[in-house]
Formats: C-alpha cells, structure tokens, sequence
C-alpha cells in the first residue's frame, strides 16, 4: 500500500462518522457570496472611480487615456521622468509595440529570459486579463502577461489595459478566469493588488520588499 | 411571577449583599422570591476542569431536579447562567438527561437578561448619582449574548453616568482555576483590565459577575488603585 | 530538560513580568485591531462571511477524499508530480529525494508554517544544502535562530534596533535602523540567493479542487520570485487545505486578509497548477507537491472538533487572545501556539503532553467570535480538558478527583454548607498569619491580588434569618 493509499484509508475511515454543521452546510452560490462582500457600483463610471480610488489607497498610480498615442505619451513621460535605461516586456501585441517606442535596449522575455537581465531592467510593461474595481487588483497570467518573473522583479511594473478589461468584483473575475481558459490555465495566474509590501519590521508600512516598489496601470479607453 | 434565585457559591460565602440586593430589588418590582435549599454550586468548577463525571453531573442534576417546577429561575452570575443554560447540554448529551437539560434551560436567566428581556422592565426605580464603567463578564457576553441588558438598565438609572472602557469585553483573566493555576497570566490580564477602567475615570467598575469583580478589585486593591466595585444588582437596588 | 507544561510555566511567568514586551505586543495588536474593523465594516455583512466560509469549509473537510481524488488529478494531468507523507520525516525524505535527484545546493523558501512543523529546514542543513528563508519575517527570525513568534508576523516581537543588530552581525550590513532601509538590504540580499536557487520551496494557504491549484496568499512578492525563478517548485502543504472550487477564492482570499493584516486583500494572490508551459516565457521545470498528513487525519476522526482542519492560518484568533497578548508566541513552545494551537497540539502531538496549553485559558471565547471559519475554538479547548481527564481517554488525577467529589458533596447537602460555611470563616482568621507565604494555600492568589473576607453572615443565614418568604 502506498502512503497516498495509507493517507485515504484513513479519512474515510474518519468520514463515516458525521460531524455536526455548527453554521449549516452547502456550498454558497455567487448571490449569497454578493450579498454580503462589499458593493460595487454598477454603471461603468462608477466601477472606473472605484478602480481609480483603491488604486490610489494602494499608494499606486491609475491612469485613464484616450487611445494608443496618449498610452505612448505616458510611457515617455515615465521614461524621463525616472530615466529608464532597460525596459523589459513580453510579446503581448500592445505591450511590446509601447515598449519598442521607447527607443531603450529592451528585453523580450519569450526571446531571453536570462534572469541576471531581467534583474537590470528598470520596468517591465506587460499586459493584463482584468481589472478589478472592487479591490483595485489587476490580474494577469504567465501565459498573457510574459511569464511569472516579468510582472515581478523589474522595480517598476506598468501594465497596459484596455477598457473593457474591467470587472465589478472578485466573483466576476474568477468567473471570467474560468470561462476565459476553459480548462486549459496558464501555469500562474495572479492578482495583484498594488506594490509589493511588508509590515514585518514594527509593523510599519514599507513598498517594494521584493517585488516591484512601484506600479502603474494605464488603462486606454480606444 | 416567582422568581427562583439560584445563588452561586462565591455569592452566598463572599458577596452575600449581592443577593440581598437581588432580592429586595424583586420585592420592590412587586414578586416573589423563593430560594432553593441546594445546591449550593452549580458544578461548573468540576466542569471546566474537565472532570465531567458524577462529581458535577451530580449537582448538575439536583439543580435541575430541585428548581423543576420553577417558572423562572434567575442567576446572579454569567459563568453560572452558562453552565446552566448551555453547558448543561454539552454535559448531559447523548445521554438519559438530555432532555431534562433542554427543558431546563429556558427556565433559566442571567439576572440582567431577566429583567430586560423576561419582564421586559429597564427602569428600576434606581438612583445611583456616580460615573460608572462596565465589565463584560465573558460567559455573560459570549455564551448568553447579553451585551445590551445590563447596559439598557444602567442607562435608566438616575444620575448615572456610562462611561465604556476600551477594554470592556476583554477578558479580566478570572477564568475560574486558571486563576490560580496560571496566576502569573492571570495578574497580567487583571492588570490590563485595571489600566483600562481607570483610564475611564470612572468612580465604579459594575458587572453581572462577582467572580470578574473579585479579580479586578483583589488587583485594585494590593496595587492601591482606586477602583471600587459593584455588582450590577447593587446598583439597581439604590433608591 | 523540563516538560512542555513546566517550560509553559516559567516562560508565561517571565514573559508576564517583561513589560516592555507585553507593551510591544499590545501596540502592535492595537494597531492591527483599527485596520480589522475598518475591513469588517467593508463586508456588507461579515457575520454573513463567516457563516459563508463556514459552510465552505465544512464542505472541504467532509468531502475531503473526493476533493483531494480531484485536487491530484488535476494537478498530475498537467505535469505536475504529486507525493503524499504519513508523516513529518517522510516529508523531508521526499523533499531531500528531489533536492538530491536535483544536486541542489542553494534552497530558496517562502513562508510555510509547516515546513516548520516538520523541521524541514533542519533536515535539509544537515544534508548540506543552504536554505534562505525569503519572507521578511522569516529571514529576520532565522537569522536570529528564533522559531517564527506569530503565524502571520513572525518578528512581531522584534524592535528596528533588534533587527539592525542582527543584520550587522549576520550580514555586516545595516546602514541604519529606519524599517525601509532594513528591508531594502533584505531585498539586495536574497535577490541574489533567487537567482542562484536551485530548488524554491513554497507552502500553500488553499489547495483548489475543482481546477487543481494551489493558492499563495502574500504581501512582499517573494514567494512569487521563489515559485518564478528556480528551475525546479516544491510546494508542501498540509492536506487539509482544501476549497472546492475556484470562486471559494473570492470569499476565501479577502476574508484571509481582512483577518490576517485588516487588508482588502494582499498584495499577491497566486494560484499555480503545473510546472512551465510550453508557450510561456519562464518558470520552473518540475513542480512538485508534498501532501502531508502527519495526524491530520487523526483530527479528522474526531466528529466534534473536525471543524478545527478548516483554520486557514489567518491569525486572527492569536490577535484576540488575551493570554496570547500577554505571554507571547514563543511562550508556547510549540509550531501552532495561540488558540487554534492550544486546540490541534495534543492532536498532532500528545495529549497529555501538550494539555496545559488547554488549561492555560480562561475560556473567555474571543477566538471563536473571531475566527473567520467559524471553528469553536475555545469549546474545544474545554473539551480536551475533558479528554485529558476522562478515565479512558485521559489521565484523572487522582487527587483532584477526591477534591471535586468533596467539594460535590458540601454542595449538595446544605446542612454540610452552613457547616463548612462556619468553618471556612473561622480559620480564615488564620490567613493572615502564613497569607503570602510558602505555608499559605490561597498562595497562588494571594502573591498579587488581595482576597476578599469571607462574609460575617452569608447569603444563606440572612436568608434563614429573614424566615420563610411566602
């Protein structure tokens, strides 16, 4: 017998004794788990602030663009402003197309994932599968977004989403994650819900313990 | 209506004015009062121990067999009131008993729940002109869910004023024999509790349960703090 | 090489007495506290949660062969290999195969409370391989050669100056003692070691069944670079981690964090499901899971405290815990310390061995207000009280025994009352003679609180004396 069948021997043994349901039983639809997580507004206007506002408390940056030139027009912004010099980014048709508009050494990272490179790049611009007005979270996947390390080593993470990538809330988003992949996920899939952090030390509040210090989510209305 | 009192043994031996208090405060509200002969302890010191055998089944069941015919049975004690109420269940379950123990228990009431919620009375006629902070004994808050009674009953008291303490649903470290068996964690917790009613300001420190109250004013006292304490039968009895 | 009771003993006793400890754990827990019930109060009803979760959760550990059947499937069809342990060193075995068949040298870790169940880091030195603890917490504890202090802060009871202290020692570098430029050096430090990891080892805070995935819930982004960059993933986790279903997250993931740090949600919540797809950039190889058992089962057997295998870790039971806040987390001397601890330690340990943390309780049930799953928690904690007295399952002091039958008795018989009544009021005339001494019965009470008279006339002679109410 192998430990796996040791291991299931064991529980049912246990199962066939019923234990008691102190708080009821039954798995909760997605109505009862609305009702009682948080609101969400329901016109788009108003998932757009509550996106932009707890983005804002993440002591991260939303920006919303007009079209594809305003999109390039942040980068650049960016770019200057804390003088890039390596951009790392993924095939993602948007994504790669901004980042080789910047005009800096860039790193693909289907074509190299050498890491001690990836660990130079200053940003990694990547794509994203959804936004989540409920939390302010951006979701992304090894398969859409470059890989695992992409979204995560580089200081500065600037993700490229469009509008209608917008969802109310969690349950929304982990419908569409399902629905989007079928049974065929990505290897990773990720939420991600502002800049890396950590209380450990006093429990004071400290960005960028191992992940990216920064992140900013440029959202193109076109 | 008759009210049975059930008194705990802590009250009888060291708080005795606590049911005196209990008692005239009936009698003004216009009922009877009827004290059982035994027992004298309701069996929870066996019980949380976790010595559930006949040497709290016992009491436990002379208790019920005793106060039967009891139309309400009112107890001056949380920890008691849950013993009687819930734990009695948890004690005598899957076994002959269980049903007198569920018969049992909607008889029973915690002195505050009571008033509030069987009479349906908040004003007793009380005066009692001083700043006050309340304590919410664990088993009173946790076990019955008494929150709101005695602070509805304080609240129509003459003259009084509620001040709440930040710690006031924090445990005050009594605990029965944890008390005595981990007393280095117990002082800290009535420490805690102590720093907490003072910062109020508060001129007493009221509760539903002698035991907390043994705990916060045996702590006040050998520290030389000035906190008095009272249960909240001893100030609903003041004129 | 005292017993875990009498270590628990002298350990709460000195713990109790160090004020500025205690202060450090109160201020820290007070500031968790404001940010927990501004989160609650974002639920549109968290009483509604809980009750959710819990019903989630006593769906997963009643299902729990079919869930797990489903859970490997999933997880094998995709590549990823599967390995299951009975037991601790089982696990580590498993764990240092692969790490062999790897020629691993340098390990990079995530948080896993229980790798340290286990002792895997212990396990995997000994066979000389060097593992990095990469969570912040973590890194500062190991370091310091501590056990973590709390399941989700595990240098909560560290000061800035302690852990600059440290780092200069271990490190020789600590450019100040300001909390960003400490994590900054953490953050040039193990950068390095993920890069150079052979092997990342990960735990997991849900197993999902439905689409065969293991969840990580995490702030600092580091279990993210340890399951990104190493060529080869292990992930060990305990078999009870399981949820259903995929949308179980969108409850399971911010009750998580509103519990654990008062966040809406952390900053990375990752599901993984196999190792490196062919169409994506990176990632490891291999993917392995560890399912261990190691008495879980045991816990599952027992139909009244099944609910305790739903915890998921939060901390939140700890937080509330008065004897928690006072004695703090080493002071348990064990892996799970605090409520849920005191509660699943004799099972995963031994029940006479581990009791007194079941004792060392006022049962005021804060945790099980609490806990976010609904576990009833301090309930059990009573219950193995019972357990550890009963005449088959435990061990009856004999002594104590005799003592509650003649307290029962003096009960019961109220001439026996009155009598004791006159007694006790009599030789307490005494007390004050040996009150505070060695000789002094009521010693334990009296060392720090004053002990109230016993009255002149009781509650049951007045009432005697009044006569018979009618």
């Amino acid at each position: 017998m192998s430990e796996r069948d040791n291991i299931f021997v064991r529980i049912k043994e246990a199962l066939t004794l019923q234990a008691p349901a102190r708080h009821g039983h039954g798995l909760p639809t997605i109505e009862e788990q609305r009702r009682v997580m948080p609101p969400v507004g329901q016109t788009e206007a108003e998932l757009f602030e509550l996106f932009a506002k707890n983005v804002t408390d993440l002591r991260a940056t939303f920006k919303r663009v007009k079209d594809l030139s305003e999109v390039a027009a942040e980068l650049r912004a960016l770019r200057d402003a804390e003088k890039w010099q390596r951009v790392a980014t993924h095939r993602g048709a948007i994504a790669e197309s901004q980042a080789r508009e910047l005009a800096l050494p860039l790193m693909v990272v289907e074509e190299n994932s050498e890491k001690h490179e990836l660990e130079q790049c200053d940003v990694g611009i990547t794509e994203c599968d959804a936004l989540v007005a409920q939390t302010g979270t951006v979701l992304v996947t090894s398969r859409t977004a470059g890989g695992r390390a992409l979204t995560c080593l580089p200081p500065h993470h600037v993700v490229l989403a469009r509008r209608e990538q917008m969802v109310p809330d969690l349950p929304a988003a982990m419908q569409l994650v399902q629905q989007k992949f079928g049974d065929k996920y990505p290897s990773m899939i990720s939420f991600i819900t502002g800049a890396s952090r950590t209380g450990d030390i006093e429990r004071i509040l400290v960005l960028g313990a191992h992940g990216p210090k920064q992140l900013t989510i440029i959202c193109c209305d076109a | 209506m008759t009210v049975t009192l059930f008194v705990p043994c802590f009250v009888d031996l060291l708080y005795p004015q606590v049911a005196i208090s209990a008692v005239r405060l009936f009698e003004r509200l216009g009922h009877q009062v009827v004290v059982p002969e035994g027992p004298a302890c309701c069996g929870q010191p066996s019980f949380n121990t976790g010595y559930w055998g006949n040497e709290c089944r016992d009491l436990a069941l002379q208790a019920m067999r005793t106060m039967r015919d009891a139309e309400a049975i009112v107890i001056l004690s949380g920890s008691c009131g849950a013993m009687m109420k819930v734990f009695y269940q948890e004690l005598f379950a899957k076994t002959e008993h269980e049903a007198l123990t569920r018969e049992f228990a909607p008889r029973v009431w915690e002195f505050s729940s009571f008033l509030v919620n069987k009479l349906g009375v908040t004003d007793v006629g009380a005066r009692f002109p001083h700043k006050v902070t309340f304590h919410d004994g664990c088993h009173g808050l946790r076990e019955l869910h008494n929150k709101r009674p005695p602070r509805e009953l304080l609240a129509k008291v003459q003259g009084l004023e509620l001040i709440e303490m930040g710690a006031a649903e924090t445990c005050c470290g009594f605990g029965g024999t944890f008390s005595v068996k981990f007393p280095a964690i117990s002082t800290a917790m009535a420490e805690v509790k102590c720093a907490s009613a003072l910062d109020t300001q508060a001129e007493y420190v009221v509760s539903c349960d002698s035991s907390c109250l043994m705990q916060i004013q045996g702590m006040a006292d050998r520290q030389r703090k000035p906190i008095k304490t009272l249960h909240l039968a001893e100030v609903l009895v003041q004129t | 090489m005292s017993s875990p009771a009498a270590q628990f003993k002298a350990d709460a006793k000195r713990m109790t007495a160090d004020l500025r400890h205690r202060a450090t754990i109160q201020t820290a827990m007070g500031k968790y506290e404001v940010v927990r019930d501004q989160r609650k109060r974002w639920f549109q009803d968290w009483e509604g949660a809980r009750t959710l979760a819990a019903r989630t959760k006593y769906e997963a550990v009643n299902g729990l062969d079919a869930h797990l059947t489903q859970f490997t499937q999933k997880l094998e069809a995709r590549g990823t290999k599967v390995h299951w342990a009975s037991t601790g060193p089982q696990a580590c075995e498993i764990i240092l195969g692969i790490l062999k068949a790897k020629n691993a040298k340098v390990v990079v870790k995530s948080k896993s409370m229980t790798s340290e169940e286990i002792h895997l880091n212990g396990a995997l030195e000994q066979a000389g391989v060097e593992v990095v603890e990469s969570d912040l917490g973590e890194f500062i504890v190991q370091l310091r050669g501590e056990p973590p202090y709390h399941l989700v802060f595990p240098a909560m009871h560290l000061t800035r100056d302690e852990i600059k202290d440290v780092f200069e020692k271990k490190l020789h570098d600590a450019p100040s003692n300001d909390p960003e430029e400490l994590t900054m050096v953490a953050r040039r430090q193990l950068r390095r070691k993920y890069i150079q990891a052979d092997v990342g080892i990960t735990g997991a805070n849900y197993a999902i069944a439905e689409t065969g995935m293991i969840a990580i819930t995490e702030n600092e982004g580091n279990a993210r670079l340890t399951a990104a960059l190493p060529k080869t993933m292990i992930t060990l986790m305990g078999i009870e981690k399981i949820l259903p279903r995929y949308e179980d997250l969108a409850l399971f993931l911010p009750m998580l964090a509103v519990m654990g740090t008062g966040q809406a949600l952390t900053c990375y919540n990752t599901m993984y499901g196999g190792p490196r797809q062919s169409d994506e950039a990176d990632g490891p190889e291999e993917f392995h899971v560890v399912l261990l058992d190691n008495r879980r089962t045991l816990v599952l057997a027992d139909v009244e405290q099944r609910d305790a295998l739903g915890c998921i870790r939060c901390g939140a039971c700890l937080n509330v815990c008065p004897v928690y806040r006072n004695v703090g987390g080493h002071t348990y001397g064990t892996v799970y310390g605090g409520p849920i601890g005191s509660v699943i330690t004799p099972r995963l340990r031994d029940l006479q061995d581990w009791k007194h943390l079941s004792y060392a309780s006022s049962l005021c049930g804060a945790c099980t207000e609490t806990c976010p799953v609904g576990i009833d928690i301090h309930h059990h904690l009573l219950r193995n009280r019972r357990n550890a007295s009963a005449p088959k399952t435990g061990k009856p002091s004999w002594w104590q025994c005799q003592l509650f039958k003649i307290y029962g008795v003096i009960a019961a018989r109220p001439g026996l009352w009155r009598l004791i009544t006159k007694l006790g009021r009599f030789t307490q005339r005494f007390h004050g003679l040996v009150k505070g001494t060695a000789l002094d019965p009521a010693q334990a009470w009296t060392k720090t609180r004053d002990l109230p008279p016993i009255a002149r006339q009781s509650f049951r002679e007045w009432w005697k004396e009044q006569g018979a109410h009618e």
